[in-house]
């Protein structure tokens, strides 16, 4: 038997259903993500598995792992956020290694698409899932690693020195961000972590748009509820339409308004400083991608090119912070 | 003496090998994750070729700003001089209301972008010639 059967037929039996058309999505060497359909009653369901697969290393970056995963995507859908149903959570005796599997749902998630229009509904009911989001209650889940404006900006500092590579533009942002930074929340709240146009799936065909889920919870921490807020509206998820400044498809009084329909409180300065910390965090990414290429940790043609990115994090955090007059 | 075509002609022929030939012949295959990387492969020769044409007068003009900005005329090594400015931004005794340090790292970004990211928004909204912004 292939791997390939051997996930399939323990899927099946996972399922107690057949398993049919598996087949890998994405992923790197220690995640995995496959799209699969399983038969019951005569009906098809399509699904998702996400895991690391048995021996696989998971990168010790802070993620809550998959099993915290698939708690925090059933404890935010019972908070009424659009996230896939979790069918069931891999365990240890099922041999398929760590992961869960969820709904496949339908819909568009290519940021650039999603960017092609204003979507005023859309940014809307972004909004009122984010302060779901926020105002989930966590009491007994999975422990989750706790962070601040402060400790947040020393963390990129760090980051960034470790890259060994010298950008003026950075340091200036990391001076401005220490300078300006926020006091520590007192109530640190769930923060999705990775909330931008990319990881929302939304229904092109509904009038304005409509949010059909909230992916990729990997990056979940406690902190500040207005960090998702501010990395939303970072200029390189917005796919060339920075005059629409959440997403590419909506404005920011329309993601306002919906947080605040669903009981948030938006703190714009907070949001704004945010901003700049994800334009500085998305330049350190880039970044990280160019050093695991330039090491041989990551001998990936694109990850050079995406080490050539940062300059786009350098313009945007000039500027929000040294704004000049267009030229035209 | 080396024959034509010169190295720069040479990068526009693989660029355009990568983009029109060998990535609509990997789509047609079905294999749209190769297809995709031919065309950042693509991009990274024009990077390339740009990148040869425009950084010796864009690297010799920052080199002159910022022997200006650090008060240093003798120091002639580019990345000797970017670690003093960034050292000196970070310890706070440059601070961005210095004259001429808003401008060096304005024209030094847009000059990275010109060759690294030409189509990105932020840079052709800085360009004179820009066009107007689609509504």
């Amino acid at each position: 038997m292939s791997p390939h059967e051997g996930l399939a037929a323990g899927l099946a039996t996972l399922l107690d259903a057949p398993v049919s058309g598996l087949s890998r999505l994405s992923g790197g060497a220690s995640q995995e993500t496959w799209a699969f359909d399983t038969m019951r009653d005569g009906a098809v369901t399509p699904l998702i598995l996400r895991r690391a697969p048995p021996g696989a290393e998971l990168r010790g970056n802070g993620n809550p792992g998959l099993a915290a995963e698939a708690d925090l995507i059933r404890r935010v859908g019972a908070a009424g956020v659009p996230v896939p149903a979790v069918v069931a959570v891999l365990q240890p005796g099922d041999g398929l290694g760590e992961g869960f599997v969820m709904a496949r749902l339908q819909g568009e998630t290519l940021g650039r698409r999603i960017a092609a229009a204003h979507r005023p509904a859309l940014a809307w009911q972004v909004g009122a899932a984010l302060a779901r989001i926020h105002a989930v209650d966590m009491a007994g889940a999975p422990e989750l690693r706790c962070s601040q404006p402060l400790a947040e900006v020393a963390h990129q500092a760090d980051w960034h020195a470790r890259h060994g590579m010298v950008r003026p533009v950075f340091q200036l942002a990391l001076r401005w961000l220490a300078d300006h930074a926020p006091a520590d929340v007192a109530r640190p709240a769930l923060v999705h972590g990775d909330f931008r146009n990319g990881n929302l799936m939304v229904d092109l065909q509904a009038e304005g748009g409509a949010l059909v889920g909230v992916l990729d919870w990997e990056l979940a921490y406690l902190g500040d509820p207005m960090a998702d807020l501010g990395w939303l509206g970072v200029n390189s998820w917005r796919y060339g339409r920075h005059q629409r400044p959440v997403g590419g498809f909506g404005h920011w009084a329309q993601l306002f308004d919906g947080y605040r329909s669903a009981g948030g409180t938006v703190d714009e300065a907070r949001v704004r400083w945010w901003q700049v910390l994800g334009s500085l965090r998305w330049g350190v990414i880039c970044e990280s991608m160019g050093h695991a290429w330039l090491s041989g940790a990551e001998p990936v043609m694109e990850k050079a090119a995406i080490g050539r990115r940062a300059s786009e994090a350098e313009i945007d955090l000039l500027e929000l912070l040294l704004p000049l007059a267009p030229a035209h | 003496m080396q024959d034509l075509p010169n190295p720069e002609q040479l990068l526009a022929a693989v660029a355009r090998f990568l983009r029109d030939e060998a990535g609509p012949a990997l789509a047609r295959h079905g294999d749209n994750a190769l297809a995709y990387q031919a065309r950042v492969a693509a991009n990274m020769v024009d990077t390339v070729a740009r990148q040869t044409v425009q950084a010796p007068a864009a690297d010799a003009a920052e080199l002159r700003r910022l022997q200006v900005l650090l008060g240093l005329p003798g120091e002639a090594d580019l990345a000797t001089l970017n670690r003093r400015l960034a050292d000196r931004i970070a310890d706070g005794t440059l601070t961005s209301d210095q004259p001429g340090l808003a401008a060096h790292l304005w024209a030094t970004t847009l000059a990275k972008l010109a060759v690294d990211q030409p189509a990105y928004d932020t840079f052709v909204r800085h360009q004179p010639a820009a066009a107007p912004n689609p509504p």
